[in-house]
């Protein structure tokens, strides 16, 4: 009883500890997370949307510090929007990773927030761009957040160039109920974007629905 | 790592032991024998798990011959218990007890760093087991044969080894049944490899 009364959680840094995916298919991408928010040991919120738009066909994951991650997103956001309009055309992938890159990079001491940005563009196709630590780098897959580690394994074993969408997100959604199977700070539901020519495609995964896999 | 089949067990480890970031032995044998039929799968410490290996091997000699029967994996699995227990905080030992013997078949124990113990269808352990959890999770059946087991131990060890540092050289596989103990080596020319971009 002591515990909910004098509770961690109020002095506790909000953190999405979590785990979040990119991967290129044939044609797009996918791009996903958990959506678990945890302030120490407390889970401060089960259902965040840890996908985030920077434009129609751009799109970023989020991990680290809920407040580091949320401030670059919005600049970014904003950058992005200045940029597609001056352009007169969908901005390329590439902008949007280089922007979050600067940023990430010349803040690199006080930052502590990793984002994956995906999307898809007219020059380029389908792409995934990893910037932890301020670096930028053109991935066929990448991982991010606590429970990355869990599945590098799996993602390396499982992951195929030249997939098909259905292919990608089965390989998505299975390495992030893998993650959230054995990271204490990821969990909850699965959110999934996915991102062609078309344009963006949102989609939750709930209880059920989430693979399963064999327990001890 | 180490998983039970029907009639026995598989054990299997990569071959790195460091020194900060100098490889002192690339070469090493993780896979330690404590009996005709029992293993154990040594991580950590390599002087601290090596000590207690040596322990456990004199007291299990020594509870055979007054049983006058080949010991229970059961009971090597409770010994290293009492010793990573009892010395939890001067310890750095995380170790997983495999073998067969006639009472309960293949069995696997893991007993991991404070000293509990746990026996599980598969174990792994070691600094590069975190990147094989999400692997081993999704690719582990029950009932599977020992060929099988074999695949899949290399497999996880083999992945295990491309992204932990700390891992790394061959892979030492063994698999214990009624029958003995059949050893094997896949050197870095043979590991399962796995095309990623």
């Amino acid at each position: 009883m002591d515990d909910l009364l004098e509770s961690d959680w109020t002095t506790e840094e909000v953190s999405t500890g979590t785990t979040i995916i990119a991967a290129v298919f044939d044609g797009g991408v996918v791009i996903g997370s958990d959506s678990r928010v945890s302030a120490g040991q407390a889970v401060v919120n089960r259902v965040l949307n840890k996908v985030c738009r920077l434009h129609d066909k751009i799109y970023c994951s989020i991990s680290g510090s809920a407040a580091d991650a949320q401030a670059v997103v919005d600049i970014v956001d904003y950058q992005m929007e200045l940029h597609g309009i001056q352009m007169g055309q969908p901005p390329l992938v590439q902008a949007a990773a280089t922007i979050v890159k600067d940023i990430c990079y010349k803040y690199k001491e006080e930052l502590v927030a990793h984002l994956l940005v995906a999307g898809w563009d007219h020059k380029y196709g389908g792409q995934v761009y990893g910037t932890l630590g301020g670096m930028m780098i053109k991935q066929q897959f990448a991982l991010g957040g606590s429970g990355s580690t869990y599945i590098y394994g799996f993602a390396d074993s499982a992951f195929k160039p030249g997939m098909t969408k259905e292919e990608c997100l089965k390989f998505t959604k299975c390495a992030l109920a893998l993650a959230m199977n054995r990271d204490g700070s990821s969990g909850g539901v699965i959110y999934l974007v996915t991102i062609t020519s078309k344009g963006a495609e949102e989609t939750v995964i709930t209880a059920k629905d989430i693979p399963s896999f064999y327990e001890d | 790592m180490a998983v039970e089949f029907d009639g026995g067990v598989v054990i299997g480890a990569d071959s790195r032991t460091t020194t900060g970031a100098y490889i002192a032995n690339r070469v090493t044998d993780k896979l330690t024998f404590i009996h005709d039929h029992i293993f154990c799968c040594r991580s950590g410490s390599a002087a601290d798990t090596q000590a207690i290996a040596d322990v456990v091997n004199y007291q299990l000699s020594f509870h055979s011959i007054e049983l006058d029967e080949p010991p229970l994996v059961q009971t090597a699995a409770n010994l290293f218990k009492e010793l990573c227990y009892r010395y939890r905080e001067d310890l750095t030992a995380g170790i997983i007890v495999a073998g067969w013997d006639k009472r309960k078949g293949g069995q696997v124990y893991t007993v991991p760093m404070g000293g509990m113990i746990v026996r599980q269808s598969f174990s792994i352990g070691g600094s590069g087991s975190t990147y094989i959890y999400g692997y081993v999770d999704s690719s582990y059946k029950p009932g599977m044969t020992k060929e099988e087991c074999l695949e899949f131990t290399a497999n996880a060890i083999s992945l295990a080894m491309e992204r932990d540092g700390s891992s790394g050289g061959v892979i030492r596989l063994a698999a214990i049944t009624e029958a003995g103990v059949e050893r094997k080596v896949i050197l870095g020319s043979e590991l399962p490899r796995f095309t990623v971009s």
